[in-house]
């Protein structure tokens, strides 16, 4: 595996532990935290002090109904699902978001092509295909935006991404991101707030980089 | 009293033993005779091993009475009302039962890891779908307990206590917000006062100490 050098910041990691994100959100940080050692051990931490402050927590007495139940319930059978694997480039969050099937894509021009694996009102989250040398759709955020290579590597002014990688942004900052030449790069990307969902900014239809 | 010679012949004190102790030890023989679970170990892990190992009905009492009653408290402090935190409470400890297998002391405190059972519970009821989870990690097949780094790994979660404990209530409140689920990630990053500073390092020990054994597992 390539070595990962864009992490996800550590008020991110600690907000996923806290549940304080939204569904895209979680997807590209549960994703990345699949590829990436260094912010799973982030993550375990940011967990531990969740259970000392959970340890601290004055208690509330539970009903003994409940209780019964619960331990009624220890020998039921019970099926669940195993959790999906990463396959391909996809890591087992997106699997699951795919439910086990390839991407449906849809295509945008330029062969550029997209597949939202959820959307709602705090967010959406879709993988990204670009072909080599070609600009990285810029999805009309307004907040928040996660990006994480799954294939291929792009580059803007915040430096080079690849595989693993996360690139972190807001509105604050002009991105624009373009796709290494050489094989396609497949992004995972997540951005906050209710989206311009189809207002996908069209200067991909432009060739860039024409060597 | 009627009984099945089972394999445990070795045991002396097994006169005094109902016929379900006599089942679990015997599961516990055939399972790791190495990781009887040590006394060093906290009171939590050595319950939670018991439940992994030998599906240990008394130690899962254990457990439910000690996080039960944290979590709804935990729960209700976050603005759920008494019967949502029950449930969640409900599903939450009976995946502390039916998910086991995956705990692992080297990497997780009991705390930690029912914490997160029970805050991915929460999630996936407020959003009524599955909230995406990173992929968990492989077990070894045959695993060597090593007693040094659980026994370290609880005591960076002592100091970790500790350092909660000399904050300002001030402080602490914040701590408190910010793992409820209370602060948005922008209010973390921006409350600098935020008094993450010994946590921090509290954090970055506990994950030197994680991060070397993660290496150690072999993924795929
Ligand atoms: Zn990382």
């Amino acid at each position: 595996m390539t070595s990962i050098a864009h992490h996800i910041p550590d008020h991110l990691l600690q907000a996923y532990v806290a549940g304080s994100l939204n569904y895209s959100m979680d997807m590209v940080i549960a994703a990345h935290v699949s590829m990436c050692d260094e912010c799973r051990s982030r993550l375990a931490a940011h967990e531990c002090a969740g259970g000392a402050v959970l340890e601290e927590t004055r208690s509330v007495g539970v009903s003994g109904s409940m209780r019964a139940n619960v331990l009624e319930a220890l020998d039921a059978p019970c099926s669940t699902r195993a959790p999906r694997r990463a396959s391909g480039v996809f890591p087992a969050p997106v699997m699951e978001a795919l439910s086990g099937q390839p991407p449906k894509w849809q295509k945008m021009g330029a062969g550029v092509r997209q597949s939202v694996l959820h959307a709602d009102k705090a967010g959406s989250v879709r993988l990204l295909y670009i072909p080599g040398g070609q600009a990285v759709p810029d999805h009309g955020h307004h907040g928040l935006e996660l990006t994480l290579v799954l294939q291929g590597a792009f580059a803007d002014e915040g430096g080079r991404f690849g595989v693993g990688d996360v690139e972190v942004a807001d509105d604050s900052v002009e991105h624009t991101p373009i796709a290494e030449m050489g094989p396609a790069c497949i992004c995972l990307a997540a951005t906050e707030g209710s989206l311009k969902f189809n207002a996908l900014i069209p200067r991909l239809l432009q060739p860039f980089l024409r060597i | 009293m009627m009984t099945f010679e089972l394999d445990y012949a070795s045991d002396e004190e097994q006169a005094e033993h109902t016929p379900l102790e006599r089942v679990l030890r015997t599961n516990r023989a055939a399972r790791h005779v190495t990781s009887e679970p040590t006394k060093e170990y906290s009171l939590e892990t050595q319950w939670m091993i018991a439940v992994r190992d030998q599906r240990d009905k008394d130690a899962y009492l254990q457990l439910f009475d000690h996080f039960a009653p944290r979590l709804k408290g935990y729960l209700m402090k976050s603005g759920m009302s008494d019967a949502q935190a029950e449930d969640i409470v409900q599903d939450a400890m009976l995946s502390v039962w039916r998910k086991a297998h995956l705990f692992d002391p080297h990497r997780a405190a009991v705390s930690s890891w029912v914490y997160q059972i029970a805050k991915n519970r929460q999630i996936d009821v407020i959003r009524k779908e599955r909230r995406p989870v990173p992929e968990e990690l492989r077990q070894p097949e045959e695993t060597d307990e090593d007693a040094s780094q659980i026994v370290g790994l609880e005591q960076e979660l002592g100091k970790l206590r500790d350092a909660l404990q000399t904050l300002s209530p001030d402080q602490r409140q914040m701590i408190e917000h910010a793992y409820l689920g209370e602060l948005s990630h922008k209010d973390i990053q921006e409350k600098t006062g935020l008094p993450l500073g010994t946590i921090k390092s509290r954090i970055r020990l506990g994950l030197t100490r994680l991060r070397h054994e993660l290496k150690g597992l072999n993924r795929s």
